[in-house]
């Protein structure tokens, strides 16, 4: 007790009121961190882009002639939206998709295995950054034709 | 069951909450589980993919069934976490509320025109 006392310790910091420009660049984001921000950052933007996806549902099994409407927006653009935007936005629903699910799948197995130690977090979140940005990539790929 | 409405409704202890942190799970299962079958005939059906095949996939009654359950399901799973982030970083109260409102229609609006699309299939 008397070392503790006696040693004069750096003051840690304080967080009271967080103040967003001068508090959050200072914080470290680790692995898992990342991937819990990128967990709400997809979620949200699947949220956002809902019109979208059910649009893509409406056109894609609604008949043979939306069909057509439906791969021509893909190729040939929509209305004043070119192609290539229609694609990308795609692409960026194919990444959200895949890394809402894998770190989905992430909690749901520690809330069965009670795996939460620091070393098996950072393990899992390395696995979900491989295998959600892998699978977008191959993804991706086919979806800009590359094979 | 505890009582969770009015002015005696519980607010702390065991079990607050627990229904959202459950549903959010099953939800996020069954969905997965949906995105399994999907792929599952996507890949495994003969035939390159065209309108019949797509629209074939969504057009049995069983599958119907699925997709109307994981529409709902989404709708949920999605309002907890919206919700989640509103809680999270809106502070002042009309804002929030305001955004709540927000998200309850466009999620249900969402939902009808899916169920609409899918139910007239």
């Amino acid at each position: 007790m008397s070392e503790l006392s006696s040693s004069p310790r750096p003051k840690r910091p304080e967080f009271r009121n967080i103040n967003a420009f001068n508090d959050l660049p200072g914080y470290r984001w680790p692995l898992a961190s990342i991937v819990s921000g990128m967990h709400r950052a997809s979620g949200l933007m699947m949220f956002l882009l809902m019109p979208f996806i059910i649009w893509m549902f409406d056109t894609s099994v609604s008949s043979e002639f939306s069909f057509a409407r439906f791969t021509s927006a893909f190729n040939n653009g929509i209305g004043f939206v070119p192609g290539v935007v229609i694609k990308l936005v795609t692409l960026g629903l194919i990444w959200a998709y895949l890394h809402h699910f894998f770190a989905g799948m992430r909690h749901i197995r520690m809330d069965i295995f009670h795996t939460v130690s620091k070393e098996a977090g950072k393990k899992t979140a390395q696995l979900t950054l491989v295998l959600s940005l892998g699978l977008t990539v191959v993804l991706g790929a086919k979806l800009f034709g590359l094979y | 069951m505890s009582v969770n409405y009015g002015s005696k409704r519980v607010v702390v202890g065991a079990h607050y909450g627990l229904r959202d942190w459950l549903a959010q799970r099953v939800t996020g299962l069954l969905m997965a589980l949906f995105t399994a079958i999907l792929l599952a005939q996507v890949i495994f059906s003969k035939g390159s993919m065209g309108y019949d095949k797509w629209a074939g996939i969504f057009s049995t009654q069983w599958m119907k069934a699925l997709t109307f359950c994981v529409i709902i399901a989404l709708l949920y799973h999605a309002w907890i976490g919206m919700r989640e982030i509103f809680m999270d970083y809106i502070k002042p109260a009309f804002v929030r509320l305001a955004l709540q409102v927000f998200s309850i229609v466009w999620l249900v609006a969402c939902a009808g025109w899916a169920i609409q699309v899918l139910w007239r299939l």
